[in-house]
């Protein structure tokens, strides 16, 4: 029988000579199909359902789902839980470390556990300051930094052995990522930043949402003088603005957001601006995959999934790629 | 508000305190014989007294034992209140100022600019291990001195 190599999202793939882990994503990747990956919104809740409810939206027209940990630093179910349940049920996951809550010791544990129940990719991130969720009187960890993780999660991988030194027995079967934001400054220093990053070990980039073609271009243009296109997977953050307020709202509140104000005066002046909002990203998606050595895309829809499933349809992104089939769901039994 | 412009100065003035250091180091790591015969151990706390004045009045320095400020563009990172020793955040506002302190600039924006005026400039692009907390408070030119003398000493091909 020939299995298809795409075919089943749940249990782990085949190694494949020179690839890292054995999840669906870094094939998709290295065939060199443009890929999307979409982020599910944490629940604020321990109800289990939640989750593979936003999952089930977003498993049907994405490669593997992001789940967050404590973005914005605003507490909501851990990533690690999130994958514990995503990866039960069959769904390739993205799981992102971020370094402002836990010191080297808890990360490095959580790699290994996480590689444990079968999560492929890990995201390694930096976090948003405390001053930005909901909880500002927390302590900051900032232990390891994104850079510093990618190389401490590498280390681990490839000479099987934590930071101090001692030996791992199996080693996390992990790919890389580290995010990117293109749409900051230092604007000329960001291309050299994402080449340290890769140096480092990051294999796949998703970037910070991107409302700005012309300021992606110039970085992408940058991104291709140093031959970084060719050395990691660059996705390109996306999402649709529900409204002029949302939009403003984003740009003062969430750390690293860049909206230019014609985008803001486009979606005021139309009839209605959440359906402006949809189509504003739909032609994102389209344009942003005509760039030389983008990857694919990275849709974030914040409190509004229902929204990346029509996107990524109406975008044609997807067209001619075998639909997968639906991921399992474990028994209830299981779940309790 | 005194020390933040002496630090931004600092920055402004890299490529000359750059050259300063560089030889600093050179004379410091040749006098490695002389620590010795009086001992590293009794001259930490008096070095690193003398260390934390000089450096914090310049770079604000927080002592953290591992000085990294000859691949940051002599601002540093230590003051980046997240304490990124690879680069900026995704946080760095439109303004170039920081995500957590609003009315400080980027430690990170001003390392590139310091780290585009000096002949080793380059070494910004070195991946900076994760800081080791326990040489916290402790003198980072003793150390230099001890391990590049000891560098020296060690014939060719063999590590440390």
């Amino acid at each position: 029988m020939i299995v298809d190599p795409l075919y089943d999202p749940g249990d782990p793939l085949p190694p494949l000579p020179g690839h890292s882990s054995r999840g669906r994503l870094e094939r998709v990747l290295r065939s060199g199909k443009f890929a999307v990956t979409a982020e599910l919104n944490p629940p604020d809740s321990a109800d289990p359902r939640e989750v593979f409810e936003r999952a089930l939206v977003l498993s049907e027209v994405c490669d593997a789902i992001n789940a967050t940990d404590a973005s914005g630093a605003n507490t909501h179910m851990s990533s690690v839980g999130i994958c514990s349940l995503l990866t039960r049920a069959g769904y390739a996951v993205i799981m992102q470390i971020s370094c402002r809550d836990r010191n080297r010791i808890a990360i490095q544990g959580d790699v290994l556990g996480a590689a444990a129940m079968g999560v492929s990719n890990i995201l390694c991130l930096t976090g948003d300051g405390v001053q930005a969720g909901d909880q500002p009187g927390a302590k900051p960890v900032f232990d390891l930094d994104s850079t510093s993780l990618l190389e401490t999660i590498r280390t681990m991988r490839d000479e099987k052995r934590f930071l101090s030194g001692r030996k791992i027995t199996v080693p996390p079967a992990v790919l890389l990522g580290a995010a990117a934001n293109p749409f900051a400054p230092p604007y000329d220093y960001r291309p050299i930043h994402l080449g340290k990053k890769v140096a480092a070990g990051a294999q796949f980039i998703q970037t910070q949402y991107c409302y700005d073609i012309p300021l992606l271009e110039r970085f992408m243009a940058r991104v291709r003088d140093l031959d970084l296109h060719k050395k990691c997977f660059i996705l390109v953050g996306v999402g649709p603005l529900a409204s002029a307020k949302t939009a403003r709202w984003m740009r003062t509140n969430v750390p690293g957001v860049h909206i230019p104000d014609q985008v803001i005066a486009r979606l005021e002046g139309a009839q209605k601006q959440k359906l402006e909002g949809k189509n504003l990203c739909i032609e994102l998606i389209q344009q942003i995959r005509e760039i030389e050595g983008v990857a694919g895309v990275h849709v974030m829809a914040y409190r509004q999934e229902e929204l990346v499933s029509d996107v990524i349809s109406a975008s044609g992104i997807m067209k001619n790629r075998q639909p997968r089939p639906q991921a399992r769901r474990p028994a209830k039994e299981r779940i309790a | 508000m005194g020390m933040y412009a002496v630090r931004l100065w600092s920055v402004r003035h890299s490529r000359l305190l750059e050259s300063f250091y560089q030889g600093f180091e050179r004379i410091i790591v040749r006098l490695d014989p002389l620590w010795k015969r009086i001992g590293y151990e009794r001259l930490e706390q008096p070095v690193a007294a003398v260390e934390r004045q000089v450096k914090g009045l310049l770079f604000d320095c927080q002592m953290c034992g591992q000085c990294a400020l000859s691949s940051t563009g002599m601002s540093c990172p230590m003051n980046c209140p997240k304490n990124l020793r690879n680069g900026p955040c995704g946080g760095v506002r439109a303004n170039g100022h920081c995500e957590v302190k609003p009315e400080m600039k980027c430690v990170w924006v001003k390392a590139w600019e310091g780290s585009q005026q000096m002949l080793e400039g380059k070494a910004i692009l070195d991946v900076q291990k994760p800081v080791d907390n326990t040489l916290k408070g402790h003198s980072s030119w003793l150390r230099v001195a001890r391990e590049k003398a000891g560098a020296r000493a060690q014939p060719e091909g063999r590590a440390s």
